[in-house]
């Protein structure tokens, strides 16, 4: 049976502050196992505990890429662990498996994500109209739905999160919410029930305009997810709408304000 | 925003674990960008061979003012003031600005030419960064506006192309349809500049995208997703329209300047 | 004294961030009550997310005959009658209210073109019943309540794991658990908690459920005193993937069948239609013809046999394998690409109504779905066991002690429905936390018991101060029993084999005892396991003791040597407790008598 080296992150201090030469208590480690058929990299991972290093630490919960949990840097990208084929991976070379490097590390592979869930928590929730019916329901076409469903599809696995330049190489956790919160933010706004508007904060404390659309959010998404089409630009519209766009605001002044 | 200790892990440029050619894709774009800023330029300094017979380079599209001959200008004669500055210059702000401040283009050439990062998980060079939030970059969000004019534009080439279709007649009186490789360059242009243009994602915006309840608007709600369909493949008609309007005017210039023959297919 | 653990005080602590913990956490806000929640994981990852085809409701939005009685007959019939008739009452009643409540906190479910919820088809169900999210309703679901529960004002302890239950006289007064971040240990002072720990399926090998089903809401409860009941019904869901074999256990979802998915052997013969039970042949198709027509939408179809319940599925595919006729992986084809023959842009339709099956099989798999047909076989799934339970208030048998979800008992009986879940977790997870927080109201603060604090602290460390020499590795443990209990307490049960069984887990047990964990206490995974095996190695032997005592065949409980169902056993539930000795004592509970209105409603349905 063919075999593999998997290169892996162990330690409490985050790869990055490291420096150069590994210290004593953090640095790669490779494990030699071998390889079956359709195996991913988080089932190598749980070989690697079960046989060779049993405190080797990772978070993992439904290996079938729907909860989020397995992030990590696989060979530099940021991927889930468990949705990683080794078949799709040069084996040619050690497998080097690092934990998020956007995020403060625990040990080994799991890293400290609770920012991203104190940022949930200052998004105002949806404040839906009054109901249609009397029966207390609301009345909603699928094709205004679809638009929101593809957001919702979200798993957070954070991987956005991780390789957002703004906050990896800029740490701005302070001013920027980052592409899973627009696109969380995205869901409230286009939800057809929905009447409150977020856009102030976007484009102040959340730091919209912070996100310069390149689009890496996009492209390490396992859903998916066209964030930065589908959420991000029509966000960044919308406040172009309400702050930046002078015929629009004449217009508005006009009309009273009514929105959609 | 819960501030995170997190202390300074700046990575530096290039400072990645990818062992993959990351390098090759922005490469590729600063090329690409920089060969059509620095063709176009050229180009539209010349302020000559911009036109052949009934071709006229989308570069020089629409000719406010010209005095030469050879062909018609919209005002005629340029203002004194004027007679100097090549008549591209006059209009090739509104195309360049429409795809300076293009949402595709943006993230290509924040990338690309400014490393800011130069691939997805890869380290930057500067640790300074204000985004699209504060001057200059936040007149990115005057986009719209180039999207209006690039639609105009779009008629106007619309128009160009329309006579390309219309020859001199042999006689040397009016004018006779045919085709020529140059009506074909032109058309193709004119086509993929549309491409690009209904793509964009300020009009997808507009057109529909900003409203919530879109199932009420059966006539916004299609053309929504008409533009929806343009925009998913808004880079790829960023790309050959840029080529194209970029060989356009290549081609005019070329046959202007007699070293290519312009072969008429049908007359 | 506790005083050298962190301690938190709450009126009220949830066990569990699934959708019953949740749904308790934000009902007992709403009641009030200050609240904290435990969870193993981060939230929103619970196994909630897992759940595909949806939640059963009967809406009639779709069918208009469609109400709560049948909704309450097909839930009795599902269960085999074993079923608490106030809870699946209770239940028929309440979800539709449950299912609408989440649309205002946000849930996007599919429309219908009238722009009402939509529902689909799923086994067991008489109409189309299920409020779904193309097949990921239970990552909608999740998501909703947890969205909800943030801003509802609720302390919530990520990544925590509880060791112990702590009882002041015969009332619950709180719990003691550690932080896997750091491994330190935590001690959490509450007038009423809810358990609400999710599955078991972790005791077996093949399985649906991910790490953390490790049986703890039971086992937690039955140390404190609580009563167990129904645990020999485990349900294997008929569809798991394979293949590769790293995937194996992981759920297709019955939607797949709900959009006309057949089942075929390797001969290509739709083998289901082979054996209809008695019970469910005049509301099953004859003709492979009138299944079509009935996912379809047609009224006047019945249903193909695919869609017949989980247990009668399961077992027909095992006959097929069993019988040389099964898939090269051992399992049968699940075929949905065949219904290019029946309608238009096929490919597409499938991608839509069955986007992360699509995705999980392309990217798992290597196989296309609207290609080709996939290979599954049964996996272990859902426990219709758990907590015993009040059905109106979910107290257990210990006050102040609640339960809702999976890990509580009674709804379901002897078989789960599809989609009966997330309305389970709903309903009752939205009663246990009103019910709780009026329990903290009435009754003051309970006395914490330093001693029993301590012995939990120490029970839980003492892995680590073992001599590594004799260490006994907790994966390895692990492993031996999901193999043991797979192939001796899985589908198909014998006497014989169940003595084995217990035998096995005396013997895994007394090795368990000298497991020795290398490393430190902060996010060591060896030592985790080590904690939850003791969980695994009790709720175990409750299955096993409580199967072999039920010496008959009954939902989805079958015995090889007493295969047919007994009106003995019908009679009663099986419940378990510990005994004075700390052995485990077993009795027979009457079922309580169901009045007679609902008896009529049985009758009419039948």
């Amino acid at each position: 049976m063919p075999s593999a080296i998997f290169r892996i992150w162990r330690g409490a201090v985050a790869p990055r502050d490291a420096g150069p030469a590994a210290r004593h208590d953090a640095g790669f480690v490779d494990y030699s196992l071998e390889i079956t058929p359709g195996m991913v990299v988080l089932d190598a991972v749980h070989r690697i505990q079960a046989e060779q290093a049993p405190d080797l630490a990772v978070r993992w919960n439904c290996k079938a890429g729907k909860c989020g949990s397995c992030s990590a840097e696989i060979n530099g990208m940021p991927r889930l662990m468990c949705m990683t084929r080794l078949n799709h991976l040069p084996l040619d070379r050690p497998v080097q498996i690092e934990p998020m490097k956007t995020f403060p590390i625990v040990r080994d592979l799991v890293t400290d994500v609770s920012w991203n869930y104190s940022v949930k928590r200052r998004i105002r929730p949806l404040a839906p109209r009054p109901p249609d019916a009397a029966d207390g329901t609301w009345r909603m076409q699928q094709q205004d739905m679809d638009r929101v469903q593809e957001f919702r599809k979200c798993i957070e696995c954070y991987l956005c999160q991780d390789v957002c330049h703004v906050l990896r190489e800029h740490q701005g956790f302070d001013a920027f919410a980052g592409p899973r919160f627009f696109t969380h933010i995205a869901a409230l706004e286009m939800h057809p029930l929905d009447r409150d508007s977020r856009l102030r904060e976007l484009r102040e404390e959340f730091g919209l305009g912070l996100c310069n659309i390149t689009k890496c959010c996009t492209k390490v998404c396992p859903e998916y997810i066209h964030i930065t089409d589908n959420a991000i630009i029509p966000l960044k519209e919308r406040v172009v709408d309400e702050f930046y766009d002078p015929l629009k605001k004449l217009f508005r002044r006009k009309k009273g304000s009514a929105p959609a | 925003m819960g501030s995170l200790d997190v202390g300074v892990r700046r990575g530096g440029l290039g400072n990645t674990s990818r062992p993959d050619a990351w390098w090759a894709y922005p490469s590729a774009v600063f090329l690409g960008l920089t060969g059509f800023v620095v063709y176009s330029t050229w180009a539209a300094l010349q302020g000559n061979y911009f036109y052949f017979h009934n071709y006229l380079s989308p570069f020089y599209s629409p000719l406010l003012f010209w005095s030469h001959g050879g062909i018609r200008s919209w005002f005629g004669a340029p203002p004194h003031w004027l007679v100097n500055v090549s008549p591209a210059l006059l209009i090739l702000w509104a195309p360049g600005g429409f795809r300076l401040s293009c949402y595709y283009y943006r993230g290509a050439y924040y990338k690309s030419h400014w490393a800011d990062p130069p691939a997805c998980a890869v380290g930057e060079p500067r640790l300074r960064y204000r985004g699209e939030r504060s001057f200059p970059l936040i007149l990115q969000n005057v986009h719209r506006y180039f999207m209006y004019l690039a639609v105009l534009f779009i008629f106007i080439l619309g128009k160009d192309a329309w006579e390309a279709m219309w020859f001199r007649a042999p006689g040397g009186h009016g004018r006779e349809f045919g085709i020529g490789v140059g009506t074909l360059v032109l058309t193709l242009n004119v086509i993929l500049l549309a491409g690009y243009t209904f793509g964009c994602h300020s009009l997808r915006h507009l057109i529909g995208g900003g409203r919530d309840r879109l199932s009420s608007l059966p006539g916004r709600a299609c053309a929504y997703r008409c533009v929806t369909k343009l925009n998913n493949r808004h880079m790829a008609w960023a790309w050959c329209s840029l080529f194209w309007v970029a060989f356009s005017d290549l081609y005019v210039r070329l046959c202007a300047m007699g070293i290519w023959h312009d072969w008429r297919i049908l007359r | 004294m506790s005083a050298d653990f962190e301690t938190h005080a709450y009126d009220v602590l949830v066990v569990g961030a699934g959708g019953a913990g949740l749904r308790a956490a934000i009902a007992a806000s709403a009641a009030g009550a200050k609240v904290g929640v435990v969870t193993k994981s981060l939230l929103g990852k619970a196994h909630t997310v897992m759940a595909e085809g949806g939640i059963a409701a009967a809406l009639a939005n779709v069918d208009e005959r469609d109400n709560w009685k049948v909704h309450f007959s097909d839930t009795m019939r599902g269960g085999a009658y074993l079923n608490q008739w106030r809870m699946a009452e209770l239940h028929a009643k309440e979800a539709p209210e449950r299912v609408r409540e989440l649309e205002a906190w946000g849930a996007v479910f599919d429309r219908t073109g009238d722009g009402k919820i939509l529902q689909r088809n799923f086994g067991g169900h008489r109409y189309p019943r299920l409020a779904h999210v193309g097949d990921r309703t239970g990552l909608e679901m999740i998501r909703t309540l947890q969205d909800h529960g943030i801003h509802r004002g609720m302390s919530v302890h990520m990544e925590t794991t509880l060791v112990a239950l702590l009882t002041d006289g015969g009332r619950v007064s709180g719990a003691v658990g550690y932080d896997r971040e750091r491994g330190r240990m935590r001690v959490f002072n509450a007038r009423a908690v809810v358990l609400a720990t999710g599955g078991l399926g972790r005791i077996f090998q093949i399985t649906s459920n991910s790490w953390e089903y490790t049986g703890d809401g039971p086992a937690l409860a039955y140390r404190a005193g609580a009563e167990l009941m129904d645990l020999e019904f485990v349900q294997f869901h008929p569809t798991g993937m394979i293949w590769p074999p790293s995937v194996r256990g992981i759920l297709v979802t019955e939607g797949v069948r709900g959009e006309g998915g057949v089942l075929r052997n390797r001969e290509g013969r739709r083998f289901m239609f082979d054996d209809i039970p008695p019970l469910y042949r005049q509301q099953t198709a004859d003709t492979p013809e009138e299944g079509w027509r009935y996912v379809t939408g047609d009224r006047n179809a019945r249903r193909p046999p695919e869609l017949l319940t989980r247990d009668h599925v399961a077992r027909c595919i095992m006959r097929e394998v069993r019988e040389g006729r099964g898939s090269p992986h051992g399992g049968v084809f699940l075929d949905i690409a065949w219904i290019k023959e029946k309608i238009p842009h096929a490919a597409e339709h499938i991608r839509r109504k069955l986007p992360s099956m699509y995705q999980q099989f392309k990217e798992l798999a290597d196989l296309d779905i609207t290609a080709e047909p996939m290979e599954i076989g049964p996996t272990t799934h859902y426990s219709m066991g758990g907590v015993r339970v009040d059905a109106d208030t979910q107290m257990s048998s210990v006050a102040g002690l609640f339960a809702a979800g999976e890990c509580a008992a009674g709804l379901h009986g002897a078989n789960r429905l599809g989609g009966n879940s997330l309305s389970d977790l709903l309903v009752f997870g939205q009663r246990a936390g009103h019910y709780a927080a009026e329990f903290a109201a009435q009754n003051g603060p309970a006395r914490s018991d330093a001693a029993q604090i301590e012995a939990a602290a120490r029970g839980a460390t003492e892995v680590f101060e073992r001599p590594a020499t004799t260490a006994a590795n907790p994966f390895q443990i692990q492993q031996e029993m999901q193999e043991m209990m797979q192939a001796k307490v899985g589908i198909v049960r014998t006497g014989p084999e169940m003595d084995q069984a217990l035998a096995a887990l005396a013997e895994l047990g007394g090795r368990a005892a000298h497991i020795a964990v290398t490393g430190n206490r902060e996010y060591n995974p060896g030592w985790h396991t080590a904690l939850d095996l003791r969980n695994c190695l009790l709720v175990a032997e409750a299955i096993t003791r409580a199967a072999r005592e039920r010496r008959e065949s009954r939902g989805a409980h079958f015995r090889e040597d007493f295969p047919e169902k007994s009106p003995e056993f019908g009679g009663f539930n099986l419940v378990l407790r510990q005994g004075a000795d700390g052995g485990m004592e077993l009795r027979r509970q009457p079922l309580p008598p169901m009045p007679p209105p609902l008896q009529a409603i049985i009758e009419e349905m039948k």
